[in-house]
């Protein structure tokens, strides 16, 4: 029983604080993306195409640590495998 | 709440489960195998052009376009590859909003099958472009200290690549559900058409990611010799200009 309270207390914490993290810090880099983008599309607009391309993958790159951290707390609220150890074991209830 | 419809099971052949995963891709594969057959059943080259036709037509052309941009060489040798992740992609994610249907990019085994997929292409495509030791010596390219750099990141990227897709489109569905319950009445329709947003944006990145390993695959030489003349010509110029 107290290791099954520890263990979900602390992997709510943990999934809140992973995504609360992660999350925006990962906005903010993509928030100087952007704005660069922006004034590189005003500077040459006729590298529109160039820029956008690159500008899609780039944000997606950085997205995707964003995504990293979501998918940590998702398995830490959904798929514990440390929860499931314990939750399996006759003893502990 | 399920995070992935591998959970879901809808029957079993002998031992072998049938999961909601395996299930939905039968029906991707179906949608787009019987589509294109019954489009390509009537082709013509009238002025008058079929409506399927039609469409093929611009979606190959798009298709094409975006990987000469991409690359600026024959498109025509990538397309098939490059074209198939995209359509699949792209459909199981389009479908997603169909009530019912869980997308099989939704579940980790199947963004890890279609990653392997590109990480078993990025050598053959390598060795086809540039032979055995061509393909081979662009792992100790900078330097021969970067061997160890050069395979973890081979590994890394096909990894990232799946979580990528997994993680976007099991977000989608998770977001859908956690506004179902906290605002059901307009929110859920927002979170919808921002999903369908990401699902096409995602196939497209997953794409042109497969797209640029393997061009950088395939020319890993040539880009080298540009980058390194590039430089020099850069420093060249910069030091020309501080002159004065």
């Amino acid at each position: 029983m107290e290791s099954l309270e520890l263990i979900a207390m602390i992997s709510i914490i943990m999934a809140g604080a992973t995504v609360g993290i992660g999350a925006p810090i990962t906005a903010i880099g993509e928030g100087w993306a952007v704005s660069r983008a922006m004034g590189s599309l005003a500077q040459q607009p006729d590298a529109a195409p160039t820029i956008s391309r690159t500008l899609f993958i780039g944000l997606a790159m950085i997205e995707s640590s964003a995504i990293y951290c979501f998918v940590v707390s998702m398995i830490l609220i959904f798929a514990n495998p440390f929860w499931n150890h314990f939750a399996s074991l006759p003893g502990v209830q | 709440m399920d995070i992935t419809p591998d959970a879901i099971i809808h029957g079993h052949i002998g031992p072998v489960a049938i999961p909601a995963t395996l299930v939905f891709t039968w029906i991707v594969m179906a949608i787009l195998v019987l589509g294109s057959w019954s489009v390509t059943r009537n082709l013509s080259t009238e002025a008058a052009v079929p409506r399927g036709q039609l469409l093929l037509e611009i979606v190959l052309e798009g298709i094409r376009g975006q990987i000469r941009d991409m690359i600026d060489t024959d498109p025509d040798r990538y397309l098939p590859f490059i074209g198939t992740l995209f359509l699949f992609i792209f459909t199981s994610n389009v479908l997603s909003i169909v009530p019912g249907f869980h997308a099989p990019t939704g579940s980790l085994s199947t963004t890890t099958a279609l990653a392997l997929c590109v990480f078993a292409a990025v050598p053959v495509f390598g060795i086809m472009a540039q032979g055995w030791r061509g393909y081979l010596k662009s792992y100790l390219q900078p330097t021969p200290l970067m061997l160890p750099f050069n395979l973890i990141s081979e590994i890394t990227r096909t990894i990232s690549l799946s979580i990528r897709l997994f993680g976007n489109m099991m977000s989608g569905g998770m977001i859908a559900a956690v506004a179902l319950a906290i605002a059901p009445l307009f929110f859920p329709v927002i979170m919808n058409a921002l999903g369908l947003l990401i699902g096409v944006i995602q196939s497209y990145i997953f794409s042109i990611l497969a797209l640029v390993y393997i061009a950088t695959a395939t020319r890993a030489h040539e880009e080298q010799a540009a980058r390194t003349s590039g430089a020099t010509s850069a420093t060249t110029k910069e030091t020309q200009h501080g002159k004065p």
